[in-house]
């Protein structure tokens, strides 16, 4: 009865969620999840509309989404679900911030060097949109820890930088039969790809295997490569969390901003896992 | 045999985008990747007829090779 009465047409604004997370007790997630149940939108998400209608706000509001790697492409994948309203994101990365992720990461900032990475992320959450929770896992993703810090995820996001790691990634992903985005960055070039259930990526995408990194190491990152690439992966997470649209899997994305060529390359074919149905967002 | 060979991004810089090369009949991709004098260890997608490919894939006239960096960045 509180939020009907505090509503605003059909928008629920922020400062009535606030007040009844204070009044009930309860996190501003909580009641931004019986506002939606409701029909209300929350006011903060009123331009998601019409691309986003309210029952699409719910789902990405009870959705979770692990994003490996706070770095370059980390830190806007994180900024950009947040503001979408992605409920609860599990961000992992061992690392702190030093002086040479000044010029493309979003998190980094002269007064935040040797702060860990992920705590960057959950404070820069908790100042963007308290209505999502954050999880901060300061470690690297191994095939040890990977079915524990992937459990319950909707989708994964693979941000790392190394070659054996984001393997490792899209292996657990594929025995999980959790949906996938690939993105990978190298100066003015990117690429990108959709693994989903039943689907292993991982030769397509490294096919030699041995090298741990690529041209990165020579022509390094500026800054706008990151985002673009973690815009594009972050639309194809909003559409596995929505079922909605059609993703790059069976196919990848090569960018070269340098000339601006957008190759769309499809693969010969996608192994097939049995028991789960290609394209099946599971 | 004539076979077109397309290079991406970083190989583009003092070699060429495309161009037709005249290799002996039975040549692989490897034998592409050595003659542009590609680094190995920099080597990433190979893409034959627009279809992904490996450097064993024996070549048949007409067919073109596309070849991309390793890109692992994030």
């Amino acid at each position: 009865m509180y939020l009907l009465t505090h509503a605003q047409g059909d928008l629920f604004p922020w400062a009535a969620q606030v007040g009844a997370a204070e009044r009930f007790q309860l996190r501003l997630g909580q009641i931004e999840e019986a506002a939606l149940e409701l029909g209300l939108m929350p006011a903060r998400y009123q331009r998601n509309r019409q691309t986003l209608s309210v029952p699409d706000q719910l789902r990405l509001h009870r959705s979770r989404v692990v994003i490996v790697g706070a770095g370059g492409l980390g830190g806007y994948i994180v900024e950009e679900l947040a503001r979408l309203g992605t409920g609860t994101l599990v961000v992992v990365d061992p690392d702190t911030f030093e002086e040479h992720n000044l010029n493309r990461q979003i998190l980094a900032s002269p007064a935040n060097l040797g702060v860990p990475k992920v705590d960057a992320a959950a404070e820069r959450v908790g100042n963007v949109n308290p209505a999502v929770r954050v999880i901060p896992v300061r470690s690297s993703f191994s095939r040890s820890n990977g079915g524990d810090l992937l459990s319950g995820a909707d989708a994964v996001v693979d941000a790392l930088d190394t070659v054996t790691a984001r393997m490792d990634l899209a292996h657990a992903c594929r025995d999980l039969g959790i949906p996938m985005v690939h993105g990978a960055i190298a100066g003015w070039y990117g690429q990108m790809a959709t693994q989903m259930p039943g689907e292993d990526i991982s030769r397509h995408i490294y096919p030699s295997g041995k090298e741990q990194r690529g041209v990165e190491t020579r022509l390094g990152n500026p800054s706008f490569t990151p985002a673009v690439v973690a815009s594009l992966q972050v639309a194809e997470v909003c559409k596995i969390l929505l079922g909605q649209g059609r993703c790059l899997n069976g196919r990848m994305l090569f960018l070269n901003l340098l000339d601006m060529e957008f190759l769309d390359m499809e693969f010969e074919e996608v192994p097939i896992v049995p028991g789960a149905a290609p394209g099946d967002p599971g | 045999m004539r076979v077109t060979v397309k290079l991406f991004a970083t190989f583009r810089k003092g070699r060429f985008d495309m161009e037709v090369r005249i290799v002996p009949p039975g040549s692989t991709v490897s034998k592409i990747v050595k003659d542009a004098q590609l680094p190995e260890s920099e080597i990433g997608i190979l893409l034959v007829n627009g279809r992904h490919s490996d450097r064993t894939r024996e070549l048949a006239d007409g067919d073109t090779v596309a070849i991309f960096p390793l890109v692992g960045g994030g």
